[in-house]
């Protein structure tokens, strides 16, 4: 129990070569809103984000680690330090070649499926049949082929959610950042859905970030698992899994996978009980 | 306006407004007020207004004290008080009856949708002079008129309540093998009180606005009357007062269901997860 | 009244045959009922659905009757044109600007729980006795449910809405065009419902207190000369209007609920 921390972090030095997002002692605090003592949320935080990985965040409730995604969003920019995208700096605005995938259902309710997959290309002012083609093929990747003409109100959570990550594929991001997609959804949709996240990883080659609370989901799916601390959250550990890009649920089977996933829960454990107790 | 007032799903969904903040808007609304009544006060003394048609609120308020000192409109204020008292209570019980009725019969509801809005687009008040033929020439065409135009509010907003109690806790309740009347008076009513809350609230605000309406058009005594009297006679001095006495009063009224209503959410809603 | 986003919907095909045969039952109803109580209470008193109608035919064929329409249509068209843009406006603005609605938002209930009727000597002696008195009439009654409903909608925006906006780089212009205000229709579209109704109740309200034209005029004259067959077909006429619109207008917002 009174093990030091050990706190991980890469070597101050510019970004290595295959860096897609350079995370530079970013830490987010937040002001109190009736004047009291400022809330630490996050940090700081010094880590790498190797072009095209598939890299999960796992941590007790309250870490901080939806704050991180919102720093490499853009959508919130750090109290201190930096964060570089493809090698700019990103200061809270969210650059070109981002999607996010948030916990709740995005779906707008007034849109057909169609319409809502293909919201963010036409607001980038793609022309129609780009946009067109584009939405099919996501939406026959997703499987929603069928439920293209029909409102979200009439599909279930999980369908909602496809709908969300089809929007996000339309726009063929270089990275893509998963905020617990899958945190409403019940077990067998969320394995199947796993599933379908290593197809559209393998099949569009981009960075994939994924925030997640479920251990075996981050081990499952990752190269890499980076551990995050009880608020403010700092990664403890960050473990490479080794599995070979063509993973899938037999993966499960790997006695590594057991190895992994106890390894990361005697760290998370300890992590998670302050995190109760707090 | 059958509606639950829309402001009580906002509630429900931001929770009361907690800590200092809640200070600084009760501050700043009272500064809101009393600037509004402020510039009103200059704007009758200066002639920007016609100072004879709107006299400034503090002689509003003199009249007032004035008018409530000498008693001399005590009884009509006595006579409004009695019938909207009547119209409220025939109302909230005749209403959360109704709003049941509906609860039960859904299609009884699904046909009567449409209905209920142009309910409230014709002037309850056509029904008077039949209302006078049915109860004579007295209190009563009032009072029901009053409790016509509050009924509607208060069935809506219970069958509003009943619906929303969530099917969770009646499950409870079977697992529980508790019976019907035991389910309703233990789980279905508390948990349905804050929008029967509202439908009361909505009640005596529509009953008094019956009421004096009412008086005001077509009758020959209480509050509404005597400030139309006075309006006909260029008696402005006491219409002012009249109408300042019947705003406090409203006002007094209104903070006091507020009040109650607020601490009924408290602690009677689960505000939903952040 | 309420509406249930969460039901699941039922096919468009099911919900139609139920709906006519609901309402053709309603309306035999009411008639039956209005019918029933008209020989309990005498046909004097309360005349019967044939007797209103032709009252009704008769008033039209009065050749003052379309002045008082015209009158109190231009009255009323005026009065909503402003409910809706002033309350709208209104509550967009406090709906936007969090510590202005929380403000305003109690100040608002209590002014809607007046009885308005009794401001109506003031509003007389500020506008005089024209056509502007009567709008004034209109819009104090149906702006404040307008406004509210408003400003609910825009407060009720679920955040995930806005961080979409921000997540697909969208320019204010676009955010509110494409995703704020589809998200906010519905429930100002109730409002309008609510609005609707109570505007025209203000303006005819109005026009009974204190007009010499109007259709709410020939009302209290009505009233006054006791004359339940004119009350009656005026009343019917109203009623009618009101639940035309009404009805509209739930369609559109069922519409536009999916």
């Amino acid at each position: 129990m009174a093990e030091a921390l050990n706190l991980v972090t890469e070597s101050p030095t510019p970004a290595i070569p295959g860096t897609h997002v350079a995370i530079r002692g970013a830490t987010k605090i937040f002001a109190a809103p009736g004047g009291g003592t400022p809330l630490h949320a996050l940090g700081p935080i010094t880590f790498d984000l190797r072009q095209g990985e598939f890299f999960s965040v796992v941590g007790p409730s309250g870490c901080g680690k939806s704050t991180l995604l919102d720093l490499v969003a853009g959508l919130s920019a750090p109290t201190e330090g930096s964060i570089s995208f493809e090698g700019t700096e990103i200061k809270g605005q969210v650059p070109d070649g981002v999607a996010v995938v948030f916990q709740e259902d995005a779906s707008f309710p007034w849109l057909k499926v169609f319409d809502n997959a293909a919201f963010g290309a036409r607001r980038n002012g793609l022309p129609e049949n780009e946009v067109k083609e584009r939405v099919e093929h996501a939406l026959a990747f997703m499987g929603l082929s069928g439920f293209a003409k029909a409102y979200p109100s009439q599909l279930s959570g999980g369908m909602r959610q496809r709908v969300c990550i089809a929007r996000a594929m339309v726009l063929r991001p270089r990275l893509m950042l998963l905020d617990e997609p899958f945190g409403a959804l019940d077990q067998q949709t969320r394995l199947l859905m796993g599933e379908e996240m290593l197809k559209l990883w393998r099949e569009t080659g981009s960075t994939v970030m994924l925030i997640t609370h479920s251990i075996d989901e981050a081990v499952l799916l990752s190269d890499r698992i980076g551990t995050m601390s009880a608020r403010p959250g700092q990664f403890i550990d960050i473990v490479e899994t080794g599995w070979s890009r063509e993973r899938g649920s037999e993966t499960a089977m790997d006695p590594k996978y057991g190895a992994l996933q106890s390894k990361i829960w005697s760290v998370l454990r300890n992590e998670s009980l302050k995190a109760l107790g707090a | 306006m059958a509606n639950t007032m829309p402001s009580n799903d906002a509630l429900s969904k931001r929770g009361r407004v907690m800590g200092p903040r809640r200070y600084r808007v009760a501050l700043l609304r009272s500064i809101v007020v009393l600037l509004s009544i402020a510039l009103l006060e200059v704007a009758s003394r200066q002639a920007w207004i016609d100072p004879i048609s709107f006299i400034p609120p503090s002689e509003m308020a003199l009249s007032a004290w004035t008018l409530l000192t000498d008693g001399a409109y005590r009884e009509d204020m006595m006579l409004t008080l009695s019938s909207a008292t009547a119209s409220i209570l025939m109302a909230t019980s005749a209403g959360f009856l109704f709003g049941l009725a509906l609860f039960k019969l859904p299609r009884l509801r699904r046909v009567l949708d449409p209905l209920l809005l142009s309910y409230y687009a014709v002037p309850i008040f056509v029904l008077y002079p039949l209302l006078i033929v049915l109860f004579g020439l007295n209190r009563w065409p009032l009072i029901m008129l009053g409790f016509l135009f509050a009924i509607i509010a208060m069935a809506v907003n219970t069958l509003n309540g009943l619906e929303r109690v969530p099917q969770v806790l009646l499950r409870t309740a079977r697992v529980l093998r508790m019976g019907k009347t035991r389910e309703a008076l233990l789980i279905t009513l508390p948990a349905s009180l804050p929008f029967v809350f509202t439908g009361i609230k909505l009640a005596i605000v529509y009953s008094f606005i019956a009421v004096i309406g009412g008086e005001f058009l077509l009758s020959g005594a209480g509050l509404g009357y005597q400030i139309a009297f006075a309006y006909n006679n260029f008696d402005n001095a006491t219409m002012y007062g009249l109408m300042f006495l019947l705003l406090t009063f409203i006002g007094a009224i209104n903070l006091v269901l507020h009040a109650v209503e607020h601490s009924l959410y408290q602690r009677r809603v689960i505000k939903e997860a952040v | 009244m309420s509406a249930h986003v969460s039901e699941r919907i039922p096919t468009r095909r099911q919900a139609k045959p139920s709906s006519w045969m609901d309402t053709v039952v309603l309306i035999a109803g009411i008639l039956l009922l209005w019918q029933l109580s008209s020989w309990a209470l005498g046909t004097e008193v309360l005349p019967g659905p044939a007797r209103t109608l032709t009252q009704l035919q008769r008033e039209f064929a009065d050749p003052d009757f379309g002045a008082h329409l015209a009158e109190t249509s231009k009255a009323f068209a005026w009065a909503l044109l402003i409910a809706v843009a002033g309350g709208i406006g209104l509550g967009l603005v406090l709906g936007a600007r969090r510590l202005a609605g929380d403000v305003m938002e109690p100040l608002l209930i209590a002014l809607y729980s007046i009885p308005k009727i009794a401001l109506y000597p003031i509003i007389l002696l500020v506008f005089g006795l024209g056509i502007s008195a009567k709008v004034a009439f209109g819009v104090i009654h149906g702006i404040i449910p307008i406004a509210i409903f408003t400003m609910t909608a825009v407060r009720n925006i679920r955040p995930v809405y806005i961080r979409s906006i921000r997540a697909h780089r969208l320019s204010p212009w676009q955010g509110a065009m494409h995703v704020l205000i589809p998200a906010t229709v519905p429930e100002i579209v109730a409002g309008l419902r609510i609005g609707f109704s109570l505007t025209l109740l203000g303006t005819l309200l109005g026009e009974m207190f204190a007009s010499q034209r109007g259709i709410g005029h020939l009302l209290m004259l009505a009233i006054d000369r006791n004359n339940p067959p004119t009350i009656m077909a005026l009343a019917l006429l109203l009623f009618l209007f009101a639940t035309a619109v009404s009805i509209a207008l739930l369609r559109w917002d069922r519409h536009l609920r999916h």
